[in-house]
């Protein structure tokens, strides 16, 4: 069974998206929530290796008030589906396990 | 499905009990059963009923509360980390001597093992740390 | 019912509370006959090292309850090879001689089995 990674740090001042981006497989999905939605933009420092993971299979979203919030949308990276708390409940139903990364 | 929480992070200093908060909504209004939210590292702050924010900020004790009495939620906080951060009920206070207790309505202190009980019979456990 | 129930211990010894109380969890969940495993990873490796002396800081040995692990019936405790590695840190450091090492697909395996995962 799959497993849900949430990430709830900035790339720019914890490591935690490069420990998670190691062992997060195919079927996995990772969801980018509070500081974590710094790494939902484009120029993030972890972009290139996320967009691999997603090329993979890998689903990556993001929670669109935190984002909001944080003045992001207009940078928010294409390949990187804003989402509610809704689709973050259906999201820990869709994948068995849930991974917190902070 | 059956749900429980994990909160770790103390309300205020950071958004995680927020985020915590807002899931249980969420869930809730999606018909899911939530067996428990259990409070454990500094996130046993949550059940303080001294916490005074301003009117005009979102009072996260006081909504944890409301949604626990509308949704006959089961508020568990972990006795050893209540303890250690001074969150506590009328019966460690007296069994401590202290001159007072904290723990504000709707929530509960007892073991760690009820972590480990809500995960033996959820089908989700979520965890929100910081 | 019994589930299988993987806790991820993240963080350093000491600096907060996180790994004293993630090892306190682990604890109590022997107690309540799940199958629990526990994977150090990250700067959770920090927390096997040999040579802790807490009591310079006024804290509980955290090395020296680790091993309380398998006296509690975990037998499956893990550490996490690329975050040894990130860290210079070799086995025979480890307080664990018997601590089985994972590669980053052992611990994508490891994830796909459990019902649950405990974040710490």
């Amino acid at each position: 069974m799959s497993t849900l990674h949430t990430i709830n740090k900035s790339p720019y001042t914890n490591n935690v998206i490069n420990s998670c981006l190691k062992i997060c497989a195919g079927n996995d999905a990772i969801l980018f929530l509070e500081d974590g939605v710094f790494s939902a933009t484009e120029s993030a420092p972890a972009a290139s290796e996320l967009q691999l993971l997603i090329n993979e299979g890998v689903k990556v979203f993001a929670l669109i008030n935190d984002i909001k919030a944080r003045g992001l949308e207009e940078k928010l990276a294409r390949n990187i589906q804003p989402i509610d708390y809704d689709a973050f409940v259906q999201l820990t139903i869709d994948h068995r396990c849930v991974q917190s990364w902070y | 499905m059956i749900f429980s929480l994990a909160v770790y992070s103390a309300p205020y200093s950071s958004q995680a009990s927020y985020s915590a908060y807002q899931f249980s909504l969420a869930l809730l209004n999606q018909g899911h059963k939530l067996h428990r939210i259990f409070f454990y590292q500094d996130g046993v702050h949550n059940a303080t009923n001294l916490a005074a924010p301003p009117q005009d900020e979102f009072n996260l004790q006081q909504s944890w509360q409301a949604l626990a009495k509308q949704h006959n939620l089961d508020l568990v906080v972990c006795i050893a980390a209540g303890l250690r951060r001074g969150i506590l009920d009328s019966g460690e206070a007296n069994r401590y001597d202290k001159p007072s207790y904290n723990i504000a309505e709707e929530f509960t202190i007892s073991g760690l093992g009820q972590l480990i009980e809500a995960a033996a019979v959820s089908d989700r456990l979520i965890s929100f740390g910081n | 019912m019994q589930k299988k129930i993987l806790l991820i211990s993240r963080h350093a010894p000491y600096g907060n509370s996180t790994a004293r109380e993630a090892l306190d969890t682990a604890l109590a969940a022997s107690v309540y006959d799940q199958d629990i495993s526990v994977l150090f990873m990250d700067d959770g490796i920090f927390q096997l090292l040999k040579n802790q002396h807490s009591q310079f800081i006024n804290q509980k040995n955290i090395a020296s309850t680790i091993p309380a692990l398998s006296l509690y019936g975990i037998e499956n405790i893990y550490a996490h090879q690329n975050s040894l590695t990130e860290r210079a840190i070799g086995i025979e450091e480890l307080i664990l001689d018997d601590i089985k090492i994972l590669s980053n697909d052992d611990v994508k395996i490891l994830l796909t089995e459990q019902d649950h995962v405990l974040s710490f």
